[in-house]
């Protein structure tokens, strides 16, 4: 894979497959520390602490479709190849946190890519999972929450084509932001 | 949040509810979203189908996702559910998908050069 954002997308289908109906997914952007630190929580069933430690082992799934679980294994691929690491904690029956910490500036960090498109594909594919989208970059931030949207659409569901077109728009336009401020030299 | 956007999206969506209250069956579409799928391109692939469907002013069709189901090495796998039954395509292109719209969707054609048959 080669945008962060296709890792998110990724690893927001194991919160997916373990029944979540809540996910948050908070990314951090901060040249000063020079850290990008992703977060994906999630309210599903959790693992359980046996298998932890093997998470993030390449040949270890829970799943019976094939023989290797590369999700996680590749994010900290990923992390690791960047001067990072990946944490992830789990309480079964409660939930579980995936962090990924990455250095900004390292020549081997992907690019965050089209994280708008990861968000928006995520929201509108999964109409009964709500989620809260909080973006920090430097001083500016953006955030998306599905449960506002819920409440401002009285009942139109969030995969109608009026709204599908919001939902790509709102988060385009906050790339668009990034990207001029980008381009703009501040960071 | 564009709140008054918003609130133009909820009147218009509303009432064409009111007008396809009778017996529209709906189709769907299903989107392979494993890691495999993903590392294949299924995420462009999904948001041009929703794309295409948002532009096209489409509301019968719901598109979801699913995990791996196997047949990696043909992802980005994309079903299409409706009353006649179910066809799947496979090594889709965010161009074939906006085909998919149109042709399979819309006009009721299958497009038989991209549907997957495992060997």
């Amino acid at each position: 894979m080669q945008e962060l954002s296709l890792h998110i997308l990724d690893i927001v289908q194991n919160s997916i497959f373990a029944s979540a109906d809540s996910i948050e997914i908070e990314i951090e952007e901060d040249s000063e520390r020079d850290a990008l630190v992703i977060s994906i929580r999630d309210n599903g069933w959790g693992i359980p602490k046996e298998y932890l430690s093997r998470a993030v082992d390449p040949f270890y799934t829970s799943r019976e479709t094939r023989k290797v679980g590369l999700g996680l294994s590749l994010l900290h691929q990923a992390a690791v190849q960047s001067g990072g690491y990946l944490d992830v904690s789990s309480e079964e029956g409660k939930g579980t946190e995936v962090r990924a910490f990455f250095k900004h500036s390292h020549i081997d960090r992907m690019p965050l890519g089209d994280i708008g498109k990861t968000m928006s594909v995520l929201i509108i594919g999964n109409p009964q999972i709500d989620f809260a989208y909080h973006h920090r970059v430097e001083g500016d931030e953006f955030r998306f929450d599905t449960r506002s949207l819920r409440e401002e659409l009285d009942g139109i569901p969030l995969n109608d084509p009026h709204v599908i077109g919001f939902v790509f728009q709102e988060f385009e336009a906050w790339m668009t932001k990034q990207n001029s401020t980008l381009r703009g030299g501040r960071r | 949040m564009n709140l008054d956007e918003l609130k133009k999206i909820r009147e218009k969506a509303k009432k064409e509810m009111e007008q396809r209250q009778h017996g529209v069956g709906v189709k769907r579409v299903i989107v392979g979203m494993g890691t495999c799928g993903i590392g294949a391109g299924a995420r462009d692939v999904m948001a041009a189908l929703l794309d295409e469907l948002s532009k096209k002013g489409i509301n019968d069709v719901e598109v979801t996702q699913t995990g791996c189901g196997g047949h990696c090495e043909y992802e980005p796998l994309v079903t299409v559910v409706d009353e006649r039954g179910q066809v799947i395509y496979g090594k889709v292109t965010p161009d074939d998908a906006r085909e998919i719209v149109r042709g399979h969707l819309i006009e009721g054609n299958i497009l038989g050069n991209l549907v997957f048959e495992p060997v």
